[in-house]
């Protein structure tokens, strides 16, 4: 009986789409409750805290299409400003257990300045599926050591809230790096995390002010004093490159990280070579030696797109011919109908996308 | 013979061209919030119009109630196609990033499917537009609604084609996406039309499902009066698109071209063969907003990918810029233009007739230089 019913509710609602061709559903049902679609993602805001003066802090309650996420992972969170809709990754910052996403932004940049000023509760944002291979394998180290540097917190606090969730066993040791007490995101939260779970430590490095554990930028010290069995763990870090990159040396292919600062690309554009066809618009330029993402919207298209460093995937389109080198890897590539980022490729010779 | 080309002097064209750019450029950088309000609104409405009148007619059993629903429908059907679809898959609104007004990702009420219409629409009918055998909107590879086109005994039947075509415009736009002519013509084959006729019958079994199976099943005893409101609806819609979209390229005075004198076109040339071959239909805002506004039509075809309800607040610029270079501004009421449009159709079904205006008129000529 209760194998009829999901079966009974999916043939009324593919009767319902048929009725409701060619629109769908939800182009009917989002108009009574912009949270009630049943295909996209979308995010209600039921609370929104400071905890620093250049933070914000949203609890939002995700639509049914939401598949849940894994702690570590990021969401392409969209906004409309002005009219347009704009694209920007966040990490949730909570357990992956919990029904509500959490998000902590840093008032930088057009998408979070905005998240910052302009959103209350009642605001509905759009979410994408979740992503990134940043995560805790699925059989839990021991020995977990996290290090997260200024807003690079999100991931990595997941991650420990997911693991305090679970009751982890073995060791934890959480490394905040701020440059004081009053920058330290979630300070009282990882206090209160830290007294609910005995094997979670947590450990303030602050670099420019006294009163931390720790005092200054990272080094070997802090690992030897804070968690003196580090060899043996695994290493989740997220923050400035320069403490991702400085743990690495340490610790090698121990260390997971998250990349969100852009990485330096370079793009020669003097000795650019062949045409850069758009199909469906049937828009035609000649290649400029810039991403192609670029190269789109000064031939007038507006592709969709999101952090324009090949780390969201949103501008993703189809090649359907020629090569690109991608700006990131240098690796070029030639395969017929690729699926390739706008924003990283640039095309080596005549190239052809299905924008 | 004077064509095209030769209207306005090199320097004026130029200028001319750039004046139309600047225009464009102004609306672009001032699009905003208002735009997105805006469709969003016009989208509730035909929504809302939608449900409305599809709820109506299931108490159709009532005169009143059934009268109402078809015309709630019928509305619905209209701004669907003509305010939102038309305007939408033009990528008027591609700039706000929004799935729901992507020109790629819209389909509309109608049997023809956005992405082979997009194709005949917005690439052939609005690059070549009004050039004789290369633009497939003139006479729809029906009619002969062009002097230009060689008279043959079948357009004896010009009027009733028309009216047929009138009748049953979806059914004719989703069919002209097959290109029968130049199949007959051996410019293209069958094996070409295979993917274009796959959608066709997915898209159309679609709408048939749902206007004359699905809804009037629902409605029980009511469904041969559910199934007459949703073919009235339908009806209604092809009807008003028909003369909306005649009366914006057909009355008497607008121009066709060659594709000789359209060969290797500036863009200003470009934006001169748009006026001229395109024309207006005046009226009040309710009015323009049931076209789709394309009783701008003019104004549509110099910028067909700015939001449509900027084209009335251009409109006054357009025509004073047609005036300083001395070119017409084809404009007129409903009645007059679809009169005019009348006349042509019944007047080219016979071998003898004054030609339709060509970009022949000396004395117009220069006139701004």
């Amino acid at each position: 009986m209760t194998a009829l019913i999901p079966r009974r509710v999916r043939s009324l609602a593919s009767l319902a789409e048929a009725l409701l061709t060619p629109h769908g559903m939800d182009r009917y049902l989002e108009l009574v409750d912009p949270m009630l679609v049943r295909r996209e993602i979308r995010g209600l805001v039921t609370a929104v805290r400071k905890q620093t003066p250049d933070s914000v802090t949203l609890t939002v309650r995700p639509s049914r299409a939401w598949p849940g996420f894994t702690a570590g992972q990021y969401v392409r969170l969209q906004v409309e400003i002005d009219g347009v809709r704009r694209t920007r990754c966040y990490s949730p910052c909570g357990s992956q257990y919990d029904g509500e996403l959490e998000f902590t932004v840093k008032e930088q940049g057009l998408v979070s300045g905005h998240l910052n000023r302009a959103i209350g509760v009642g605001s509905v944002v759009n979410l994408s599926t979740p992503d990134g291979s940043f995560t805790l394998p699925a059989t839990r180290p021991d020995r977990v050591l996290l290090i997260a540097g200024g807003s690079g917190i999100t991931p990595v606090l997941a991650m420990a809230r997911t693991l305090v969730d679970e009751k982890h066993p073995g060791e934890i040791v959480f490394v905040q790096y701020s440059n004081g007490p009053a920058d330290a995101l979630y300070r009282t939260e990882l206090a209160e995390l830290a007294a609910r779970h005995p094997g979670l430590r947590v450990v303030h490095a602050h670099t420019h002010t006294e009163g931390g554990e720790l005092r200054g930028f990272f080094t070997p010290e802090h690992l030897a004093r804070v968690a003196p069995w580090f060899r043996d763990a695994e290493a989740y870090v997220c923050g400035p490159k320069p403490l991702m990159d400085a743990v690495r040396e340490q610790l090698g292919e121990r260390v997971h990280t998250e990349e969100f600062t852009p990485p330096a690309l370079t793009f020669d554009t003097a000795n650019a070579e062949g045409q850069v066809r758009f199909k469906r618009s049937g828009r035609e330029c000649a290649n400029s030696g810039k991403p192609l993402l670029e190269q789109a919207e000064e031939a007038g298209l507006s592709p969709e797109h999101g952090c324009r460093m090949g780390i969201c995937f949103s501008c993703t389109q189809l090649k359907t011919a020629g090569r690109v080198r991608n700006a990131k890897t240098g690796e070029i590539s030639g395969e017929e109908d690729e699926e390739i980022q706008l924003c990283i490729s640039v095309p080596v010779g005549d190239v052809e996308i299905d924008a | 013979m004077t064509g095209l080309q030769d209207r306005l002097t090199p320097a004026q064209i130029e200028e001319f061209g750039r004046e139309l750019d600047a225009l464009r450029q102004r609306i672009v950088d001032d699009l905003g919030q208002e735009d997105v309000d805006y469709i969003h609104t016009v989208i509730k409405t035909q929504r809302g119009l939608e449900v409305a009148g599809r709820a109506l007619l299931f108490a159709g059993f009532f005169p009143p109630a059934w009268l109402a629903g078809v015309g709630a429908l019928s509305v619905a059907k209209i701004l669907d196609n003509m305010e939102i679809g038309h305007n939408v898959m033009h990528g008027q609104y591609d700039w706000t990033r929004d799935p729901a007004l992507s020109s790629q990702r819209f389909e509309w009420d109608t049997v023809a499917p956005a992405e082979n219409w997009r194709h005949s629409h917005n690439y052939i009918h609005h690059t070549y537009t009004n050039i004789v055998d290369k633009d497939r909107d003139v006479g729809y590879g029906i009619l002969r609604m062009d002097t230009a086109q060689k008279w043959h005994p079948y357009y004896l039947g010009n009027p009733v084609y028309a009216t047929l075509l009138a009748l049953f415009f979806q059914w004719g736009v989703m069919l002209h996406d097959l290109e029968v002519e130049n199949v007959v013509k051996g410019e293209r084959s069958w094996a070409d039309n295979v993917p274009v006729l796959k959608k066709i019958v997915r898209k159309a079994s679609r709408q048939v499902g749902k206007d004359y199976v699905l809804f009037p099943l629902l409605t029980g005893p009511l469904a041969p009066l559910t199934f007459l409101g949703n073919a009235t609806a339908n009806l209604t819609r092809n009807l008003w698109a028909f003369a909306i979209i005649f009366c914006g390229h057909f009355p008497a005075d607008v121009e066709s071209f060659t594709e000789e004198e359209t060969a290797s076109e500036s863009r200003g040339q470009w934006y001169l063969r748009q006026i001229l071959g395109s024309a207006n239909i005046s009226g009040g805002p309710l009015f323009h907003i049931m076209s789709g506004n394309l009783s701008h039509q003019i104004e549509h075809h110099l910028f067909p990918d700015i939001p449509a309800r900027r084209y009335p607040q251009i409109a006054g610029e357009v025509r004073a810029i047609c005036e300083k270079y001395g070119l017409p501004y084809h404009t007129g009421p409903l009645r007059k233009q679809l009169w005019s449009v009348a006349k042509k159709i019944v007047k080219l079904a016979l071998p003898q007739t004054s030609p339709s205006p060509t970009t022949v008129e000396p004395d117009r000529q220069l006139r701004a230089a």
